[in-house]
C-alpha cells in the first residue's frame, strides 16, 4: 500500500440499484438493449417476408387496428415510413402532432396517451423532444409504445434499419443474427454524438452482433465518457485514422435544435470531419456510407459523396418502412406473457 | 397543560451524555425531571407513557425543510408537512424561504410562526438572504432574526455574485445568524437534469458536473477566510460531492466555521437509481456517482458532517408524471429520515446510536443556535421521540402524512419505528400498531 494515500475505504454494503420494471407491454419498442439477438433476427426476417408479400394479403395482418402516431417534433422519414408501414398492413392510422391537438393547450403526455388509448389505440408510436418520453408514456398507459426518437436518447427502429442496411451489403441475405455475426466489421459514427438518438441506439445493438463501434468527433459534441456507454465502443478523434478502418461509416447532421447555447465553429468542424469524396476515395474507397438524415449537404458530407456510389442513404430510407412494418407488426401481435384477451 | 411521564425507556440524550434507563417527567412544555427507572411515581392528571423496549431521545431537528406555504398549498402546507415531520419523529423543522411570495420580510416569517397554521411542531423560519432571493440587495437581518429567523438563504438561487455572497456573511454575522448556500454555479447548469456522467450520457440527459458545486463551496470557504471574523458560520446545504467535502474538511482544520450538513438520498443513493427517467429521483443537487456517495458515508462516519437534513421538497403528483427534464427538481423526507439512518448508518454501517441521534438532533440544534432544543436536560423543551429501535417495518408512500408522496423510498425497509412524538410537552403523534 501506498503509504501517501488516503486509508482504504471501508469496504460498504450499499443499496443496490432498481431493477427496471420496463417494458410493461412486450409490444413496446423502447430500446434496442429491450431486444433479444432472437427478436432481431426475427424482425429483419419478418422485414423481408412483409416486404415481399402481395400487398391484398399484407394489408390484412393488421386490418382495421388502431394506430396513433404521437409527434412532437418534425419529422419526415420515421413519420411517413411508420405511418406507411402500419397502412400497409392494414391498420387505421392516426397522427396527433403538437401543433393541431390539446397539446398545444397544455396537455400532458400522459394525458393525451390516456386519451390516444380511450379513442382505442391500440400502440402509440411517439417521436418526442425529451429523452426518456417513451417511458412515461408507456407506464401511462401500458399500451405497446414503439419509440421513434426521444430527445437525446435512443431510437431504436433507426438502429435496425441500419443493421439492415449493412448487412444487404457486407453479408447479403443475412436474417438471423448472433454474437459473431458482425465480428471484423467495423462501423465509424462521426460528429455530433453527443445530441444523438441515432448514434446511441446504434452503439448499443451493433456491439452486440460482433461489430466494433467507433466514435468521431470533436470533444464538444463527443464526450470522453460516451465510450462507458456500452461494450465494443471505442474513441477516435481522427477521422482519416477512424475512415481507413471503417466498412460502415455513419454521418450525423449536427443537432442546431439541441445545442443549448454551445458554440460550433461550423468551418472549422467541416475542415475536419466532412466526408469529402478526397477522403472517402483515399481512406475509405469501398465503406457504406449511411446518414439517418436530414442530411445537410456541404456541412457533414459534400453533395457527391450523398449522392455518390458509396452512399445507401436513400436505401437506408427503404430499409425503414420494412423494419417499421415488422415492428409494428409485432406490437400487436406479440402474445402477452400470462394475459388473455 | 397536562403533565406527561415517561417510564422505563432507554433514555438516550448526546447533549448530556446519558444513554440509559431513565423516567422523564414533562411538565409545563418543559422537561420537569429525570430520574432513575422507576423511580418517578405518577400523581394524578399525569398522563403515563409506557416506554419499556424504546428509546427516548430528543425530539428530531430537520434543518433543510420545504413546507410551501405561502403560496403552494397544494403541494403541501406548514400543517401537512409538521404533521409529516412529527410522523417522522422530528419537533423542529427549518423551513427555507422559497415560497411565494419568497420569505424575505418579517412579516412573512411572522407569518410562518402562527398558530393560524395549525403546525404540529415547531417551525423555524429560515428567511431569504437578499430580496426576493434574487442575489443583489441584501435583507434586513436583524429585523428578520427578530421575527423568528434562524438563518438565511437563497436556497435554490445560490449567491453567485461575490460581493453579495462576502456582504451577506459579513451582516449575518453581525446578528449572530448563520448563512446557508445551496451551492451550485448555476452557470454550469444550465437545462441539466442529472448528474453529469457516463449514466446521463447514456440516458440522453444534460449533466451538472460536480464542479458546479465544489467550486462554489470553495469559493464561499475562501471568502469566509479573507473576512477573518470568527463570528461567520457558513453552512454548505446539501453537500452531495466528493470535493465539497474534501472543501468544508478543510476549512474545519483551518479553524473555520463552515459546517454542513447531508442528506439521506445523497448518502444512500447513487446516479444509477435515476433508473430509467424515475422523477422521484430527480433532486438538486442530483444523486451523484459511488465515489460521491461513498464520500458522503465516510464524511459522517468520521464525524465531517454536522447534520443529516431531509431537503424535504413536496411536489403534487401530477407535476411528477411528466417528462423527466420538466420535472421539478426535489423528494420528501420527514417520514423516513430516522428508518434510513438507523437501517444503513447504524445497523449496516455500525454508527454507534448516539451518533445517529446526534446527528439528527443535538448537533443540528446547536448549529442553528436553537436554544433549549435537541437535549433532554432539565429545563429544555419537552421535544421527544419515543421510538421502537428493533422495529423493522416498510414505508409506504401512500400511507404519507405528508401531502406529497414523490419518494424514491416507497417500499424500502426502515429500522426503528416512532411510536410516539412529543412537541414542547403535547404528544402530537403516536402510532397505531
Amino acid at each position: 500500500m501506498n503509504a501517501t494515500a488516503p486509508a482504504a475505504r471501508r469496504q460498504l454494503h450499499t443499496p443496490e440499484p432498481p431493477v427496471s420494471p420496463f417494458p410493461y407491454n412486450p409490444g413496446s419498442l423502447l430500446s434496442v438493449e429491450h431486444l433479444s439477438l432472437e427478436e432481431v433476427s426475427h424482425l429483419l426476417a419478418r422485414a423481408t417476408v412483409l416486404e415481399n408479400e402481395d400487398p391484398l394479403v399484407r394489408n390484412r395482418i393488421l386490418a382495421k387496428r388502431r394506430v396513433a402516431l404521437l409527434f412532437y417534433e418534425s419529422s419526415t422519414r420515421t413519420r411517413t415510413s411508420f405511418e406507411l408501414a402500419a397502412k400497409s398492413l392494414g391498420a387505421d392510422t392516426t397522427l396527433v402532432s403538437n401543433l393541431s391537438s390539446s397539446i398545444e393547450k397544455g396537455e400532458s403526455l400522459k394525458d393525451t396517451g390516456l386519451t390516444l388509448r380511450a379513442l382505442g389505440a391500440e400502440a402509440i408510436i411517439l417521436r418526442h423532444n425529451s429523452s426518456g418520453a417513451s417511458w412515461l408514456l408507456e407506464e401511462s398507459t401500458h399500451l405497446p409504445v414503439l419509440n421513434a426518437g426521444d430527445g437525446m436518447h435512443e431510437h431504436p427502429t433507426q438502429a435496425l434499419l441500419d443493421l439492415r442496411t449493412l448487412l444487404a451489403h457486407l453479408l447479403p441475405g443475412t436474417e438471423k443474427v448472433h454474437a459473431k455475426t458482425l465480428a471484423g466489421v467495423t462501423v465509424t459514427i462521426v460528429g455530433d454524438i453527443l445530441h444523438s438518438r441515432v448514434a446511441r441506439s446504434n452503439m448499443l445493438l451493433l456491439p452486440r452482433l460482433g461489430a466494433r463501434v467507433l466514435l468521431c468527433g470533436p470533444t464538444q459534441l463527443l464526450p470522453d465518457l460516451a465510450v462507458n456507454a456500452g461494450p465494443g465502443i471505442a474513441i477516435e478523434r481522427n477521422f482519416e485514422a477512424a475512415l481507413a478502418q471503417s466498412q460502415g461509416i455513419m454521418m450525423l447532421r449536427i443537432q442546431a435544435e439541441r445545442l443549448a447555447g454551445l458554440q460550433i465553429d461550423l468551418e472549422g468542424y467541416k475542415a475536419t470531419y466532412q466526408l469529402t469524396g478526397e477522403r472517402l476515395r483515399t481512406h475509405a474507397p469501398s465503406a457504406l456510407v449511411l446518414h439517418p438524415g436530414p442530411i445537410i449537404r456541404g456541412l457533414e458530407l459534400t453533395a457527391g459523396v450523398a449522392d455518390g456510389p458509396q452512399s445507401a442513404i436513400l436505401e437506408q430510407v427503404r430499409h425503414g418502412v420494412a423494419i417499421r412494418m415488422a415492428v409494428v407488426e409485432r406490437a400487436l401481435t406479440i402474445e402477452k406473457k400470462g394475459a388473455r384477451a | 397543560m397536562t403533565t406527561l411521564l415517561i417510564r422505563g425507556g432507554q433514555l438516550i440524550d448526546p447533549a448530556a451524555g446519558v444513554d440509559g434507563p431513565r423516567d422523564v417527567l414533562l411538565k409545563d412544555g418543559r422537561v420537569a425531571e429525570i430520574a432513575a427507572a422507576g423511580k418517578l411515581k405518577p400523581i394524578e392528571g399525569t398522563q403515563v407513557l409506557d416506554a419499556t423496549g424504546l428509546i427516548v431521545a430528543p425530539g428530531l431537528i430537520d434543518i433543510h425543510v420545504h413546507l410551501r406555504e405561502p403560496g403552494q398549498g397544494y403541494k403541501e402546507t406548514i400543517a401537512t408537512g409538521t404533521a409529516a415531520a412529527a410522523a417522522g419523529g422530528f419537533t423542529s423543522v427549518a423551513a427555507m424561504p422559497n415560497t411565494i411570495p419568497v420569505n424575505d420580510s418579517p412579516e412573512t416569517t411572522r407569518w410562518m410562526q402562527a398558530p393560524e397554521r395549525g403546525a404540529s411542531v415547531r417551525v423555524f423560519p429560515i428567511a431569504a438572504a437578499t430580496r426576493g432571493s434574487k442575489g443583489d440587495t441584501v435583507n434586513d437581518f436583524a429585523a428578520l432574526k427578530s421575527a423568528g429567523a434562524v438563518a438565511v438563504t437563497d436556497d435554490g438561487h445560490p449567491i453567485l455574485k461575490e460581493n453579495v455572497m462576502r456582504e451577506t456573511l459579513a451582516a449575518a454575522a453581525r446578528v449572530g445568524l448563520s448563512v446557508i448556500q445551496h451551492a451550485e454555479d448555476t452557470r454550469l447548469t444550465q437545462g441539466a437534469s442529472m448528474n453529469a456522467g457516463p449514466v446521463a450520457f447514456k440516458l440522453g440527459l444534460r449533466g451538472m458536473p460536480t464542479e458546479a458545486e465544489t467550486s462554489l463551496v470553495e469559493r464561499d470557504i475562501r471568502l469566509v477566510t479573507d473576512l477573518r471574523d470568527a463570528r461567520v458560520h457558513l453552512h454548505v446545504a446539501h453537500t452531495s460531492t466528493l470535493g465539497a467535502i474534501a472543501a468544508v474538511r478543510q476549512a474545519r482544520r483551518n479553524g473555520l466555521r463552515v459546517t454542513c450538513e447531508v442528506a439521506p438520498h445523497h448518502f444512500l443513493l447513487t446516479e444509477e437509481h435515476v433508473g430509467l427517467y424515475n422523477t422521484n429521483a430527480k433532486m438538486n443537487p442530483p444523486l451523484r456517482s459511488a465515489a460521491d456517495r461513498d464520500a458522503m458515508i465516510e464524511a459522517i462516519l468520521d464525524g465531517v458532517v454536522d447534520a443529516i437534513a431531509t431537503d424535504h421538497a413536496p411536489h403534487a403528483t401530477h407535476e411528477k408524471e411528466i417528462e423527466f427534464e420538466r420535472a421539478p427538481n426535489g423528494i420528501t423526507g420527514l417520514e423516513t429520515a430516522l428508518g434510513l439512518c438507523l437501517r444503513w448508518l447504524h445497523r449496516e454501517w455500525k454508527l454507534p446510536l448516539g451518533r445517529v441521534l446526534s446527528l439528527l438532533s443535538a448537533q443540528p440544534a446547536a448549529l442553528l443556535g436553537l436554544k433549549g432544543r435537541g437535549t433532554l436536560a432539565v429545563g429544555s423543551y419537552a421535544d421527544v421521540a419515543i421510538f421502537d429501535p428493533k422495529a423493522e417495518w416498510a414505508f409506504q408512500a401512500k400511507e404519507s402524512k405528508s401531502k406529497a408522496k414523490n419518494t424514491p423510498f416507497d417500499g424500502w425497509a426502515m429500522q426503528g419505528q416512532i411510536r410516539w412524538t412529543i412537541s414542547e410537552g403535547r404528544v402530537v403523534y403516536t402510532h397505531i400498531a
